[in-house]
């Protein structure tokens, strides 16, 4: 049976057009995905991606196609009723779930939506949620509210209810953008069963590695228009990064010989029980230091006790080679730390308030007039020089902040910390939710910010990025630094069978 | 049963004070625990209760209501009028027409939110206003006494003589508060438009994104609002046995304190009619707690203040967890 499943086409588009005030979203795009196949949309941050997902799902309607087939089934246009009877559903990068409803409740209440009172059947909508559960070979508590669950397990639960709605098309909208390495290993362990199942898969990601590894073909689109489809096989990620990006992203070491400048910072014996204990950490002026490991291994608790957010039971700190034991964050930003946090929705930025806003508030108080009030002028300087130094492309300074795309709104936080002139900038995971193309161009500034002497502190997730931007990388296992690696003489491989073994 | 507990920290915690409360009052004063007493609390909370579990259902769905209070004095005046117009009535026409101009008003709230995008609570500040105004400007500020004798009549359906003194009873705004409850128990729980109630007062854009249709659930919110206003409006003209304009002014916030203590949460999405009855019931007992111990009745609104602050406060905090801790440290 599943034989001439994967026969037919789950989807076929053939010259899609769309507009939105006069801009072509979508030029004369050709998309299919056969039935039972990993597929994997790929493209920069506003290429057209979302609008052909939102297509597909009927919510924005094509001002040309010359073909619209789903299923086998040619149709005149797509509706949200049409596209949910038919089997389609998307899991948006927020999931849409409901926080405080039972696990199982959220898997089936699709079920429950409709005006036509009828009673809610608890026992059965949980033998039914249990079922799809066992299907995907997960357990988890059905009675737990969906708060009580990991990021991963949330993700888990959003499947799940596609699939109680009989999906047959399944769009994920980047949905390992916050999980971990395991818990992003057991997720594309569910999307391979789902296939096996017949079930067809869009998977949208910025990870280039995990598309390469699941896919099996990627359809590649830059600025609304089809670039092309490619089987996965001998594909390479600088080479989907160029065919998504149209210039060629070079992935190289860029750690130089050359001789290390002053020490900034440095820290011995450094420990606080539970989270890291012993580390002994020397980052030099104009040196760029990988920090990589498993999530849980301690390297953002680390960076809150260096930013004064927590407090070492042991150990010392030193800074420019003073003392420096910093009494909280305001303390530790006074001294000449930045740290952009990983966490750059919620923590890093108010998504509220404006683009100038975002960028000044770290350093209101050195935009005063002479009467004690910010000055427009100043605020304005500020701005400008940033815009232009970091490359953001921004519309007006005024528009929230909320307007910019991922690597825009991650280089107004840059600037944001860049405008305290800090001697050293620990960033987070930096590239979390950036595409590939922006991702480039922060490292490119990380790079010119070290030329300039500062030095920097970078954790990350991603291997890959601190082998080819960092000078030194450092691996940080259950609290403790355990290897120094050399990026010129280490290789991607060996450093990864050394973290994940 | 440990799930069951889990899921309703909030509700178990309070039932804890609440028993507490109790004891202490049955030990300190001898007319606490009397089925006089205990009947008369039931009788006279009647109304917050059905009041409370009108607000329940829009704080789950996500908004807040300051103007139910004055919109079942609103219904008071004008049913009271329209019956006497009409030569008197009966209970039937009288759950009707109130029933129908509470869910008039609740509507309101609902088309004013929904239609014009403003939040809840400056909407039914707004309209707390209007409807005040509007009241007392058409009443003068007079009550109405000559009411029909079938709404003003006592109707008792559980009686019982105390030895030696008055007879404990419990009366008819009783029953309808039972049955309203229920009914709100059935909508919330077990109604798949109860369920998408929670869902929109949970994660709205999610909600809307499933297809659940948000006027209908505002609608539906405030017109229950509405209508538990209305009835609550019948039954505690059958307590007073009179109609004042301004006799239910300032209740709602009262009632909007026990909700609040029994878990309700004012984000949306959390709330239980267990939770409620308990916050009721505690507001009460304090309430009558004080009278009997002789305290001065202003200290009543402090104390109502301090419980909500040190509920919303310790909310967060896992006793369980706390108490596992202090038990190892003494290991």
């Amino acid at each position: 049976m599943a034989g001439d499943v994967n026969e037919g086409y789950a989807l076929r588009l053939k010259g899609v057009t769309k507009v939105f005030g006069g801009i072509k979203a979508l030029d004369n795009v050709d998309f299919d995905v056969r039935a039972g196949e990993v597929h994997c949309l790929a493209g920069e941050n506003g290429c057209g991606k979302s609008t052909l997902i939102k297509i597909v799902t009927g919510v924005y309607r094509p001002e040309t196609a010359d073909l619209i087939e789903l299923f086998g089934e040619k149709l005149e246009a797509i509706t949200p009723v049409m596209a949910r009877a038919k089997g389609v559903s998307v899991i948006w990068q927020d999931l849409a779930l409901f926080p405080n409803m039972s696990v199982a409740e959220n898997i089936a209440f699709d079920e429950m939506v409709g005006l036509r009172p009828k009673g809610v059947d608890h026992a059965g909508m949980k033998t039914r949620a249990a079922a799809v559960l066992a299907r995907l070979g997960v357990t988890l508590d059905l009675n737990a509210p969906l708060e009580s669950l990991l990021i991963a397990q949330r993700q888990v639960v959003a499947i799940a209810r596609a699939l109680m709605n009989d999906a047959r098309l399944i769009f994920m909208d980047e949905p390992t953008a916050s999980l971990t390495q395991s818990e992003t290993d057991r997720l594309l362990d569910i999307v391979r069963k789902l296939s096996a199942d017949g079930v067809a898969i869009v998977f949208v990601s910025h990870r280039l590695a995990e598309v390469l590894e699941i896919a099996s073909r990627v359809t590649a689109v830059r600025d609304g228009r089809l670039v092309g489809v490619y089987p996965t096989k001998g594909m390479t990620q600088a080479r989907l990064g160029e065919l998504m990006t149209g210039h060629l992203l070079e992935d190289k070491v860029v750690a130089a010989s050359k001789d290390s400048g002053p020490i900034v910072f440095q820290a011995s014996g450094l420990t606080r029980p539970k989270q890291f204990t012993d580390i002994d950490l020397t980052i030099h002026a104009g040196e760029v230091v990988g920090l990589v490991g498993l999530i849980g291994a301690g390297r953002t608790e680390l960076a809150h006790t260096i930013m004064g957010m927590t407090q070492a039971a042991s150990g010392t700190m030193q800074l420019q080679g003073k003392p420096y034991r910093p009494a909280s964050i305001r303390d530790a930003i006074a001294q000449g730390l930045a740290y952009v946090s990983e966490d750059r929705l919620q923590l890093g930025l108010l998504q509220k308030q404006s683009i100038a806003d975002n960028a000044a508030i770290a350093v209101l108080d050195t935009l005063l007039d002479g009467t004690g009030l910010i000055s427009p002028a100043k605020k304005d300087d500020l701005i400008t020089g940033w815009v232009k130094k970091l490359g953001i492309k921004i519309g007006k300074p005024e528009n929230a902040i909320s307007t910019l795309s991922g690597g825009n709104q991650q280089k107004v936080v840059l600037a944001k910390w860049l405008a305290t002139q800090p001697k050293l900038l620990i960033l987070d995971s930096p590239t979390v939710g950036v595409d590939v193309g922006a991702r480039a161009g922060i490292f490119r500034i990380v790079r010119e910010l070290a030329d300039q002497g500062l030095a920097i502190l970078l954790i990350t997730d991603e291997v890959t990025e601190a082998m080819f931007n960092a000078d030194r990388v450092l691996h940080m296992a259950q609290g403790r630094i355990i290897a120094a690696h050399d990026p010129r003489t280490t290789s991607v491989a060996q450093m990864e069978a050394a973290i994940y073994a | 049963m440990r799930d069951f507990l889990k899921n309703r920290q909030v509700e178990f915690r309070l039932f804890l004070v609440l028993a507490a409360l109790f004891v202490v009052l049955s030990l300190t004063t001898d007319t606490f625990f009397t089925l006089g007493n205990l009947t008369s609390l039931l009788n006279n909370n009647s109304v917050n209760l059905i009041w409370a579990v009108g607000l329940l259902v829009v704080l789950i769905a996500g908004g807040i209501d300051i103007s139910f209070a004055v919109a079942s004095s609103v219904v008071q005046f004008v049913a009271a009028s329209l019956l006497i117009g009409m030569g008197g009535g009966n209970w039937l026409l009288g759950f009707l027409i109130c029933g129908s101009l509470g869910v008039g008003l609740g509507l309101i709230n609902a088309a004013l939110i929904h239609g014009f995008r403003i939040i809840s609570i400056i909407v039914t500040i707004a309209t707390f206003n209007a409807y005040f105004g509007l009241l007392m400007y058409l009443s003068r500020g007079r009550s109405i006494y000559a009411l029909p004798d079938w709404w003003t009549d006592r109707i008792a359906i559980f009686s019982y003589q105390v030895e030696g003194g008055p007879a404990a009873e419990l009366t008819l705004p009783v029953a309808v508060m039972a049955v309203c409850v229920g009914a709100t128990w059935f909508l919330i729980r077990r109604m798949n438009l109860g369920r998408q109630l929670y869902a929109f007062g949970d994660n709205p854009e999610g909600a809307r994104r499933a297809g659940v249709n948000l006027a209908v659930m505002q609608g539906l919110a405030f017109g229950w609002c509405g209508l538990m206003a209305g009835i609550a409006a019948l039954m505690q003209v059958n307590i007073v046995q009179e109609v004042v304009p301004n006799a239910l002014y300032g209740r709602e916030l009262e009632v909007l304190s026990a909700v609040v203590l029994g878990g309700a949460r004012l984000g949306g999405g959390k709330g239980s009619i267990s939770g409620c009855i308990l916050g009721v019931m505690f507001v009460a007992v304090t309430q009558n707690g004080l009278n009997l111990l002789g305290v001065s009745p202003f200290a009543f609104q402090m104390i109502i203040g301090a419980a909500i602050l040190i509920a919303i406060s310790t909310s967060n905090i896992d006793f369980g967890k706390v108490f596992a801790s202090a038990q190892g440290g003494k290991k």
